[in-house]
Formats: structure tokens, C-alpha cells, sequence
């Protein structure tokens, strides 16, 4: 049971007298809060969840932390999740059953805290259908196991609504893939080699001592022994994919990184087979394990990922799962997105998705398209008009007949064109590969001289020894650690605030990148946050009041924004509330008569406006009216996000800008004053007019960087060699890209892209230190003298100061770069 | 020497052990979530789990595993 615990007004000290806040969610409670136990909740559903936890035993949940829940935004209902229960369905979306046991997945956005750990796992006390249930907190995902004759799919996901775990349950969800085996096949590599790697130094230290001549050769031929059979699943196994990997650059003509370390590997256990067998040496399966167990180390350091994150999402993730159509008979019935054909009639309500191009059957609608074409202005829309899948409802329900099949659709098609057939090939020209062809050519070249020439000197076997010498110490493993730790150093930096790479790699591409081509809603200005500015005199606090306590009762972005610039106020009651599609709000607060809406509006019932400024009637304006008397304008202007114009002054100099919007022209000079002269700005871009556009900035010879946020940007980011997804919270959906990016993070594009060009460079200072070693080793083997004490030295000591220099470095140029100092900004990378 | 055979064996012996410890434990999944239990460990529950509670029978391979 939960001790009594102090209000979060206590807590922090505030006035007694201060509003309490929920104790369920945190969040501040009307004057009329639902009390009991003397703790107060801001509404029912928060109520009735608590009462529900301290009953089942689950009271515990607010001990791990103050204000844990989050709202529950309203009553589920099971009605709305029946279609879960189609067998087909059903079957898509669980992992695994066997009649007595099945186990579900679910992706849970709103896990946030130990808490919601805490609750999820212990969900089982809430209904005897549920058994185990385990949350991965990195991927926000719970797994259940459920007995299927107790509990029904759509009976766990309305409990789980019921208590503020909504699973998010989109059109992707249905072809998600589980988990990645590679993963698991890269430790076990490691391990491995790690194994084989230690024991077999232990066998060596021996001879590198000259202790093993005590007892005549005999300890010397079992520890080679030895070592030859625990190296040999390090060969076969842990070194498998090097192996695999030169074979295939061989195959196309290609001289990769990993041909000259195959090549080393290869010479190495074949020196060490020699020496053994022939008992004249003791092999050099200490460094063979070394080296591949370094490598390994790498490329585990390499591939850091984000779990959080899909960087290969296309449309289906951001469509709905089920949509509620409506029967011959008129009644309502939820039925998966799958089963939705073109003719059907569906009922979108507000904030939900059309998910199909369709006819308005029922009108007017308010359609947000801001995600989906980039227009920052929602779209009024009448009766008979054609509407595009994708966009968002704003207001009233409204009923829509699909002319199209989901994936057919004005927006959805764009995932036909080719470039989203074809897979990026994984890039070949890399820095590495640059640099491994010139590299792989001296080293045989070397290795076949050193040879020749003592064989001419008369000395056949020290030839033979000399030029697999050179193989051997010349084996580029310093060279193979230096790209990954250096970008995979980079990498965690940047993601500490909150910029995602999909892999190192990207990193590199952003090093060549010269022009920038930016999206404007939701990129450069911030969606819904308008900038909102009133003409007519300071509202008093009252008046402030009356606004906002009219304006949060409707959903119109007007509304939300105007009362959104007025901030939080205390909710007065609100009589007799209209809203009028297309004119605009009125009720009564506190017996004042307010109206909110157009100029006309206004005017049509008396109250006219007079002696305003100009510059109040550009852009989307909102009148306001007090007891029929006109009292001011509030202006909406799409707000840049703070320091983008920084930005963009800054980024002018050195690369090529440009700008596509899908928005109409309204603000052009706006950004020609920003961009400047030269910039290339276009509006009313298609999505396939912005592919298109970057396509020919392509074949005129620039690497493009394109940075965007929505459906519409997706062929864009898809086609430009750096992708920069703009998210607004992190885990929300973002088209496919190869950056993720918090959108608090724009203006700071310039301070990655210096990163990474200073990443680049410490690349290619590593690829000069391990150069260095390898010319003193080549200039070893090549004179017949390698040892492999000598080997078993210089290769570690050479692969431990690549990897140090380059993870000091990189993490001094992320420093000196400015990018740590944000980092100590509360809330950094989860 | 025949006591350095045996020593050299036995150290083989539990080295393998370790490595096959180490083996069932990437197979079993538990490298591929590595922060959940380290929330997991600050919650002191009251012992009830499901699998004596509710659903009868230890958790499955599976319920592990995945």
C-alpha cells in the first residue's frame, strides 16, 4: 500500500494556497477537484485509475515516484478495440501461441519512468488473464503473455488505455520485424575471440620468455598445439564475416579494407600451421585471436544503435490500424485498416487521420495537412470535395466516402517511385576503402619485393618467411578500428543531444555534403506554435480570462494558439458555447459575451473594427468581440524556431541553400531576406517535385543534405545523400532518414556538420599514425626478422593508440565544437 | 610436467565453462536489453510474481528469451 505522501505543492515549497496538482499525473486541478483520500486529481479518469491501483495492491507505483501516471484522456471504451479480435488480425499482431499461452508486443509510448516499469510488469495483479509481462525500456515496448481464454487482445489494450499505456497501434505495426539475430551473433563472435585470445596468451607468455626450453621442446609442441585448435573457431567463426566480405569486394573488382586483413588472417594461421607442424617456430596465433578480437571490438563499438528510433519508416507507420466505418444500417464499427475498400464510408473524427484519398460526404471539414504537404493552414473543406489520405481532422466528426485503395493514394503513391525500390546500396567509398586500395597495393607489393629479393639473395626459406612476414605485420588492423571509433565516438556525443545518426557512416557523407536544402512548416518554423500578436490595446487580466477560457473549448489551431500565447489561466465556466465552421466561437464567461472569428463574422452581427494598423489585416487573423463591441485582432504568423535565422546566416557562406516548401508563396519575402539573393526558393512543391529537386542538384555534382519533417519531405529525404528528419518529441514518427534530429535542435546543423568534417579529419590523421607503425613493422618483416614476440607487441600497441587517439580527439573536437556544452542541458539522450 | 598437463587442462576445463556461460547468456536474450534491468533492480515489490500467482507453471523458455 502507498504511504500518504506529501502533494508535489509541498514538495517544491510552494504556497499552501497554490492550485494541487493531480496526484495520479501532475498536472494542475480545476477548483472543483475530484478528492478523495485527501489527495486531489484534475479529473475523473485520474480518480478512478488511483482507486483502481490502491485496490489491486498496485499503490506502490507512486512510491517510485511523485506524479508517475500520465492523463487518462478518457474512458476506453472495449467497443473501439473489437476489430483486435479478427482472427487474421490477431494473428499479424502477436508473436507467438499455442492455444493454453500467447505472447503480444506492444510499442508504449508513454512509458516513461521506473514507474511505468514497475506497473506494466506487475500487470498481472490486475487481471487473471495476464501472466508475465517484461518491458524493454530503450525500445518502449512491453511483451505480455496471455491465457486466450480468459482475456481477449481488445480486453488488454482497453485495460491498458484504461490505465494511460495506450499501445501505439499503426498500419506498420502489422509488418514490423523482430528482433535482430545479428546482434546477438556479433557478441558471440566476440566472446569467442575474447576466449581463444586469452587463453592462448597464456600459452605464449612462456615463450616469450624463453621458459619453454627447460623441458626440452615438448612443452613447446603442446602449447602450439594448443593454440592452432582454440584459434580455429576464431578463424572460422568470429573472422567469418571478413572472410565473406573480401570474397565479395574480389568478386567486384573491389579492393575494401577487408582484402588486405583476409589476406594477413589468411598468412598468419598459415605461417602458424607451418611453424608448427615443421616444429620450427611457435606460430602467431596469439596475435591471429588478438587482432580479430580488436577488430570485433570495433565493429561492436561501431553499430550503436537507437532503439528508440526507426530510421526505415514509410507511410504505413503513420496511418491508423483500424478506421471506423459506417454499415448500410448507419451504426459505427471499427474494422482494421487492411479491410478497408474503396466505396466505404468512414467516420473521421477529430485529430485522426483520413487514410485514404476521399470524397466529403459531410461538411464543412478543417483538414491539417502541415505533416503531409507542408501547408502551415488548415484547409476548409466543403461538402463534395476531394480530400487527400493523410491529413488530420480539426473539429466536428466528419463523414468521408474512399475513392482510393490506402495504398494508392495522392501522398501513399509516392512510395512507387523507384527511389524507394531500390536499396541504397551500402556505400563502398567510404574514407577506409579510399585509402585501403592505394594501401593493399604497397603491401603486396612490398611483401612480393621482400620475397624476391632473398630469393635472388640465394636465402629461399628466409624469402618465404619474409614475405609472409610482411602480410602478417602489415595485416591493417589499426587502420580497421580507426573509422569506427572515431565516428562511433562522434556518434554518442551527438546523440547526447539528441541528434541521432541511423550509423556512422552517415557521418562521413556529412563531411562532403555542400548544399543544404531545407523544408519550411514544421522545419524552419514549428508547427501549431504560431507566433500570435494582438492589435487593439493590452488585454487585462480579466479579459485574458474570458479569451481563454472561450478559446480552449474549441479544437481550431486559432483557438489552441491564441490560447497557448496567453498561457495557462484558470478556466472560467463557460456558458452557452457555439462555434460557428468557418466564422467563428462565442459564449458567455462570467456574463461577459465573448466572440472569437472572422472579420466578416463580426462585422455581419454590428461589432466593426476600426483604427487598426496595417500590418494587422496581413495573415491569419482572429477578431475579438466583447458584449458585441469590437475590441482587437489577434495576427497569426508561422514562428521561425528560435536562432534559425542564426543558422541560416551562418550556413549561407559555405554551402549552397535552398529552400521547398509545399506552402503557398504568402511568406517568400520573408525567407528571400533570410536566404539571401542567391538561394533558390520554391513553393507549392509537390512531394515528387521536391525528389525531383534534389535529384538535379545531384547530377550537377553536389552532395545534398536535405532536411525536412514530413510525409511529404519522405521522397526528398529518401533521395538526398544526407536525410535529416526533424522531430518534434523524440519516438514520434519520422519518415525514413539517416538523421534524426529534436527539433530544439536545428539551429545547431551547423555545429554537426563542422563535426563531422573534424571527424573526417581525425580519420585520416589515425589512418597516418597506423601507417607509421606499419612502416616500422614492414621494414621488420621485410629483413626476415619478425618475431613474434615482436608481432604479438607492436599489434596491440598499434590498434590501443589508434582507438585512444581517436576517441580522445573526437570527443576534444565535440567539446571545442560547442556541442558538450548543451549537453549539460537538463533532459540530455535516454 | 604431468602436474602442468592437468593444471593446463583444468584451466581449459573452467575457461570453457565460462565460455559456454557466456554463450547461453547472448543466446537467452539478456545483452539484448541492457537497460531495463537496471531500472529493474530499484523496485522492491512485495514478492508476488506471476508465474506462482496467476498463470501456473515456471515461465517458459520462451517467456525468457524473448
Amino acid at each position: 500500500m502507498a504511504t500518504p505522501r506529501k502533494t508535489l505543492a509541498h514538495l517544491t515549497g510552494a504556497q499552501p494556497d497554490a492550485r494541487p496538482t493531480c496526484f495520479h499525473c501532475g498536472q494542475p486541478c480545476p477548483q472543483d477537484a475530484f478528492a478523495g483520500a485527501e489527495k486531489s486529481f484534475c479529473c475523473q479518469g485520474c480518480l478512478v485509475v488511483h482507486q483502481l491501483f490502491t485496490e489491486t495492491g498496485l499503490g506502490h507505483y507512486y512510491d517510485l515516484r511523485p506524479t508517475p501516471g500520465s492523463r487518462i484522456k478518457s474512458a476506453a471504451s472495449l467497443a473501439q478495440w473489437a476489430y483486435l479480435d479478427e482472427p487474421a488480425l490477431t494473428q499479424q499482431l502477436i508473436d507467438f501461441t499455442d492455444g493454453q499461452q500467447t505472447k503480444i508486443t506492444f510499442h508504449i509510448p508513454a512509458i516513461h519512468c521506473l514507474a511505468c516499469v514497475w506497473l506494466l510488469e506487475n500487470l498481472f495483479r490486475l487481471h487473471s488473464g495476464i501472466g508475465r509481462s517484461q518491458v524493454n525500456f530503450a525500445k518502449r515496448e512491453a511483451a505480455f503473455t496471455l491465457a486466450p481464454d480468459k482475456i481477449k487482445l481488445s480486453e488488454l489494450v482497453a485495460l491498458l488505455t484504461s490505465i494511460g499505456y495506450e499501445p501505439a497501434l499503426n498500419f506498420g505495426e502489422l509488418e514490423k520485424t523482430k528482433a535482430n539475430p545479428g546482434r546477438r551473433r556479433a557478441w558471440l563472435q566476440l566472446g569467442v575471440a575474447g576466449f581463444a585470445f586469452g587463453n592462448i596468451m597464456l600459452f605464449s607468455i612462456p615463450q616469450y620468455f624463453g621458459l619453454d626450453a627447460v623441458h626440452g621442446g615438448a612443452f613447446r609442441t603442446i602449447f602450439g598445439w594448443a593454440s592452432l585448435v582454440l584459434a580455429l573457431p576464431v578463424v572460422v567463426f568470429s573472422g567469418a564475416d571478413y572472410w565473406k566480405s573480401a570474397l565479395l569486394s574480389l568478386r567486384q573488382h573491389l579492393l575494401t579494407l577487408d582484402v588486405p586483413i583476409a589476406l594477413g588472417l589468411a598468412a598468419i594461421y598459415g605461417q602458424s600451421i607451418y611453424e608448427i607442424v615443421s616444429r620450427t617456430g611457435e606460430g602467431y596465433c596469439d596475435s591471429l585471436t588478438g587482432l580479430i578480437f580488436f577488430l570485433l571490438c570495433g565493429r561492436i563499438f561501431q553499430v550503436k544503435t537507437h532503439e528508440r528510433l526507426a530510421f526505415d519508416r514509410d507511410y504505413k507507420a503513420f496511418f491508423p490500424l483500424s478506421v471506423a466505418r459506417k454499415g448500410p444500417d448507419q451504426t459505427e464499427q471499427r474494422i482494421a485498416l487492411s479491410g478497408l475498400e474503396v466505396g466505404d464510408h468512414i467516420v473521421i473524427r477529430h485529430g485522426e487521420l483520413i487514410p485514404a484519398d476521399a470524397k466529403l460526404l459531410s461538411g464543412p471539414a478543417l483538414i491539417d495537412y502541415s505533416f503531409v504537404t507542408g501547408e502551415s493552414e488548415p484547409v476548409e473543406k466543403q461538402m463534395g470535395d476531394h480530400l487527400y489520405a493523410g491529413g488530420q481532422q480539426t473539429g466536428a466528426a466528419i463523414e468521408v466516402q474512399t475513392v482510393k485503395a490506402v495504398s494508392q493514394g495522392y501522398l501513399t503513391s509516392l512510395w512507387n517511385h523507384e527511389t524507394f525500390r531500390k536499396d541504397r546500396q551500402a556505400d563502398l567509398n567510404t574514407l577506409t576503402n579510399r585509402y585501403s586500395r592505394r594501401f593493399t597495393l604497397i603491401v603486396i607489393g612490398t611483401a612480393i619485393l621482400a620475397g624476391v629479393a632473398w630469393v635472388i639473395a640465394g636465402n629461399v626459406p628466409r624469402g618465404l618467411k619474409a614475405f609472409a612476414s610482411v602480410l602478417i605485420v602489415a595485416c591493417p588492423c589499426a587502420l580497421a578500428l580507426a573509422a569506427p571509433f572515431t565516428l562511433g565516438t562522434a556518434q554518442r556525443w551527438l546523440a547526447h543531444i539528441k541528434i541521432f545518426l541511423k550509423n556512422a557512416l552517415v557521418l562521413e557523407r556529412l563531411a562532403q555534403v555542400d548544399a543544404i536544402v531545407f523544408d519550411k512548416t514544421g522545419t524552419l518554423t514549428s508547427v501549431g506554435a504560431s507566433a500570435v500578436r494582438f492589435y487593439g490595446g493590452e488585454l487585462s487580466q480579466a479579459e485574458q480570462e474570458w479569451v481563454f477560457s472561450l478559446a480552449r473549448h474549441s479544437t481550431h489551431p486559432h483557438s489552441v494558439s491564441i490560447c497557448e500565447s496567453i498561457g495557462e489561466q484558470f478556466p472560467a465556466p463557460m456558458r452557452s458555447f457555439l462555434e460557428t465552421p468557418g466564422c467563428g466561437i462565442e459564449g458567455q464567461v462570467n456574463g461577459q459575451e465573448i466572440w472569437l472569428g472572422s472579420r466578416d463574422w463580426l462585422a455581419g452581427r454590428g461589432a466593426v473594427a476600426a483604427n487598426l494598423p496595417n500590418e494587422a489585416a496581413r495573415g491569419s487573423v482572429v477578431h475579438l468581440a466583447i458584449n458585441g463591441r469590437h475590441r482587437g485582432v489577434f495576427r497569426l504568423s508561422s514562428a521561425l524556431r528560435p536562432e534559425a535565422d542564426l543558422l541560416i546566416a551562418r550556413l549561407a557562406g559555405c554551402y549552397e541553400l535552398a529552400l521547398l516548401s509545399g506552402d503557398h508563396e504568402r511568406d517568400r519575402q520573408r525567407f528571400r531576406d533570410l536566404f539571401g539573393a542567391k538561394a533558390n526558393l520554391n513553393f507549392n512543391q509537390s512531394p515528387l517535385d521536391k525528389l525531383g529537386f534534389i535529384q538535379r542538384l545531384q547530377t550537377s555534382g553536389r552532395v545534398v543534405m536535405m532536411v525536412g519533417d514530413g510525409l511529404n519531405d519522405a521522397g526528398a529525404l529518401q533521395q538526398a545523400d544526407v536525410g535529416v528528419a526533424v522531430v518534434e518529441k523524440i519516438g514520434a514518427f519520422s519518415p525514413a532518414s539517416d538523421v534524426i534530429l529534436d527539433a530544439a535542435r536545428v539551429p545547431q546543423l551547423s555545429e554537426l556538420l563542422t563535426l563531422a568534417r573534424r571527424s573526417a579529419g581525425i580519420v585520416r590523421l589515425s589512418f597516418g599514425i597506423s601507417s607509421l607503425y606499419n612502416v616500422v613493422g614492414v621494414g621488420i618483416a621485410a629483413a626476415g626478422l619478425l618475431s613474434p614476440l615482436t608481432c604479438a607487441v607492436l599489434m596491440p600497441l598499434s590498434s590501443a593508440s589508434v582507438m585512444l587517439f581517436a576517441c580522445g580527439m573526437t570527443t576534444w573536437a565535440a567539446k571545442r565544437g560547442g556541442l558538450l556544452t548543451s549537453s549539460q542541458l537538463p533532459e540530455a539522450a535516454v | 610436467m604431468s602436474v602442468i598437463l592437468i593444471l593446463i587442462i583444468a584451466s581449459l576445463v573452467m575457461a570453457t565453462v565460462f565460455l559456454v556461460g557466456f554463450i547461453w547468456s547472448v543466446r537467452s536474450g539478456q545483452y539484448d536489453d541492457t537497460t531495463t534491468p537496471s531500472m529493474r533492480v530499484l523496485m522492491d515489490g512485495d514478492g508476488r510474481n506471476p508465474s506462482t500467482d496467476k498463470l501456473k507453471g515456471k515461465p517458459s523458455r520462451e517467456d525468457i528469451s524473448n
